[in-house]
């Protein structure tokens, strides 16, 4: 009983000191009363309908703002504040302005505070922002399976090949798989951060992003450990392979990858700064074809673990490494926030780097991944992986 | 009639039959979020509504009646004898008197927009100071700002009553009397010239001086419009354009004018970092006098660009009733405020 009333002691003494430091304002003594207030809004998303603009808009900074007034392309322009024109701290207001944008053309909407500080966001292109109708769903799904799910399926059907080449030749396609994952790694980490910068200050993007990536890292690497015991148990019964497990994580991380990239795709198609044409398709599929080869490569392992695995498990890796660009592609069109991207690049690139070592520590084997890492043909094919990615990088632009 | 086409266009309110429809939107725009709009009328979301939201909270010295008043014209007597005086000279001439003071203070420029100026005597524009050539001006400046201020008036004086050098810096707390005979007759100006300059300027020290021909100018409706703008943030580039500090605020508070009246506008260009500013009156032609100093016309036109410290005097008479928009003729400045309406109308029945 007495260690209880100690343990809350603490607590109860810090709630007095914040209510202290509330009444009192020891920051005003610091800076004096005539400072004036810290204003910061953040457009979080933005809507162009047919002769409307409307923007979610956020209190990014300590003190309460006012929007006053809204310019237009330098136009003082009417607008409805709902549900409030007065934001406090972290609070959100939606703002619609009756405007006769112009399609395909450039925009910038500056919101004035009662102290006339201007905030302003630019339409780059201005397209009418999709609805989730049945359509619009159709043609999302359209992209994903274009730049997701086909191009998945393909690698896979490499799948016999892989299995009738010899164990050199199968470090070098490992090797490869390993350059592509490192490229996907290092292309996730620099979207995600730079979505991260995207966010509004206060919910501190950067950190979100680095602390996503580490969890996902570390559940994936749980069940994987998790699985791994299980099926090793099971192993002796039933003769599951255990690269089926290794060709399932690098699915899931794939597929978390992809989910990342089908959200960049859909907002980005979404805010018109997409030409969605044939090149940039090709230059998806192309670049994708490869993470198909890199989901069977320890399927075709040579040795103990070349057990044969049967199309519908096949079929359920492609479908879980290729599906989330779909649902990344409709979460991204309809809903244009940065905090999504943010969040599922990171559990992406988390879960890429766990996949990265569970290949590198497998494919090592007992020499030890140093000895392993200097021998030419794994050198090679790391090389080659890269450059697959590079070059194919390259039609997407 | 053409103003009406362009009057439209102006609101790119597609789909208005009417302008009366129009004039419906203008009131819901201006109302916006704060006031209800009776009638039902066309609800600005068919519309695209062009403007400022909302209104700005009365002032001893709002847009409306700044406009004509002159030495301390809108105040009561007993208040105005505490800033003005006029003694009467030997000569027929007139000793004129101010008390002129600068004092920081916030100001409304557009509804719910605050600006800190710098202000003499709490408004901005100044007060306007209005003599007849040949009247002795004595201004005692006293400066209750936080900053030196001076003020600089155009026209004849001694170097030593230039209020420009730095030892014609009035520190706060500190007064000096400016004393000068009125000269030349024409539309002056005054304003701060300490440095830095623009700062001084755009900040809201200035103010028009007009000294009157002997003799007088024939009666008119006389109004005075200087033409400024507002640098919110603070990068160098004005967010806020009006004539006489406040956005749009003769288009939600038109000018009432008298057909067949004269009218005579004395307007000053005071805008600081743009390069020019100008005036367009809709439906009409006016005659112009850069700067007021000679009696005949410069220029019959509808349009006058002036640089910053230029200004003119125009001179128009309307011939028919309704609305008549004027305004910047650089569209941004007219829509980021500095647009406004006439409103005339027909003679009162004399008999």
């Amino acid at each position: 009983m007495k260690l209880k009333l100690l343990a809350l002691l603490p607590l109860v003494l810090l709630a007095g000191l914040l209510m202290v430091i509330v009444r009192l304002g020891p920051a005003e003594l610091i800076q004096g009363s005539s400072v004036p207030p810290v204003e910061k809004l953040a457009i979080t998303s933005l809507e162009l309908a047919p002769g409307q603009i409307a923007l979610s808009v956020l209190n990014d900074g300590p003190d309460a703002v006012t929007i006053a007034q809204v310019v237009v392309d330098d136009a003082f322009w009417t607008f409805h504040a709902e549900p409030t024109a007065t934001l406090e701290h972290l609070r959100r207001t939606r703002i619609t302005i009756p405007y006769p944008w112009v399609h395909g053309e450039t925009h910038v909407v500056r919101l004035m505070t009662s102290t006339g500080l201007t905030f302003e966001r630019v339409i780059a292109v201005a397209v009418e922002t999709p609805k989730p109708t049945l359509r619009f769903l159709g043609v999302f799904a359209l992209i994903g399976l274009y730049v997701g799910v086909i191009p998945v399926a393909l690698g896979l059907l490499w799948y016999p090949l892989m299995r009738s080449i010899g164990r050199s030749g199968m470090q070098f396609l490992l090797a490869l798989t390993v350059g592509l994952l490192v490229y996907l790694l290092v292309d996730s980490a620099h979207d995600g951060l730079q979505a991260a910068g995207q966010v509004p200050g206060s919910l501190q993007g950067p950190a979100l992003f680095v602390f996503g990536a580490i969890a996902a890292y570390l559940t994936l690497d749980m069940i994987g450990a998790a699985l791994a015991k299980r099926r090793q148990r099971e192993r002796a019964a039933a003769g599951i392979p255990s690269g089926w497990l290794l060709a399932l994580l690098i699915a899931i991380g794939i597929g978390l990858h992809n989910f990342g990239e089908g959200l960049a795709i859909g907002s980005a198609f979404a805010l018109g700064e997409l030409g969605l044409g044939t090149l940039l398709i090709v230059g998806f599929t192309l670049h994708n074809t490869t993470e198909g080869l890199a989901i069977i490569a320890p399927l075709a392992k040579g040795g103990d673990l070349a057990e044969r695995v049967s199309l519908g498990r096949l079929v359920q890796l492609g479908l879980i490494g290729g599906v989330p660009t779909i649902a990344g592609a409709w979460l991204g069109a309809f809903v244009q926030s940065p905090i999504i991207s943010v969040f599922f690049l990171a559990l992406g690139v988390g879960a890429i780097a766990q996949v990265t070592r569970q290949i590198l520590m497998q494919s090592a084997g007992e020499g030890g991944i140093t000895a392993y890492l200097r021998e030419a043909h794994v050198v090679g094919g790391l090389a080659a992986g890269v450059l697959v990615m590079y070059v194919t990088g390259l039609i997407v632009g | 009639m053409d103003w009406k086409l362009s009057r439209r266009s102006w609101l790119h309110a597609a789909g208005f039959g009417s302008l009366l429809s129009g004039v419906a939107v203008w009131g819901r725009a201006v109302t916006g979020q704060n006031l209800e709009v009776p009638h039902e009328g066309h609800a600005s979301h068919h519309g695209h509504v062009l403007g400022t939201v909302g209104r700005v909270a009365p002032t001893a010295c709002s847009p409306l009646t700044y406009l004509r008043s002159w030495n301390f014209s809108h105040l009561p007597p007993l208040e105005r004898a505490k800033f003005y005086r006029e003694t009467a000279r030997a000569d027929g001439t007139t000793l004129r008197e101010y008390e002129i003071y600068a004092v920081d203070r916030e100001i409304e420029i557009a509804p719910g927009v605050s600006f800190p100026a710098w202000t003499y005597n709490g408004q901005v524009p100044g007060p306007t100071i209005r003599a007849t050539e040949g009247d002795r001006l004595r201004v005692r400046f006293l400066n209750q700002g936080s900053h030196p201020h001076t003020i600089h008036f155009h026209g004849w004086h001694p170097p030593e009553m230039d209020g420009s050098l730095p030892e014609h810096e009035v520190l706060p707390g500190e007064s000096f009397t400016y004393e000068f005979d009125a000269e030349p007759a024409g539309l002056h100006l005054y304003h701060c010239h300490s440095v830095p300059l623009k700062r001084h300027i755009h900040k809201g020290l200035y103010g028009t001086f007009i000294v009157d021909p002997r003799g007088g100018r024939p009666p008119a409706d006389e109004m005075v419009m200087m033409m400024n703008g507002f640098d919110t943030n603070f990068d160098n580039d004005n967010e806020v354009y009006a004539v006489n500090t406040v956005a749009n605020a003769y288009m939600v508070e038109p000018i009432k004018v008298t057909v067949g009246r004269p009218v005579r506008i004395y307007l000053v260009n005071i805008t600081e970092f743009d390069l020019i500013n100008s005036f367009h009156l809709h439906g009409m032609f006016f005659d112009a006098y850069r700067p007021g100093t000679r009696t005949e016309p410069s220029d019959h036109t509808d349009t006058i660009t002036l640089c910053q410290g230029e200004r003119a005097i125009l001179e128009t008479t309307f011939r028919y009733t309704g609305d008549f928009m004027f305004h910047a003729h650089q569209s941004e400045f007219a829509e980021l405020g500095w647009m406004g309406l006439f409103r005339a109308e027909a003679p009162r029945d004399e008999t």
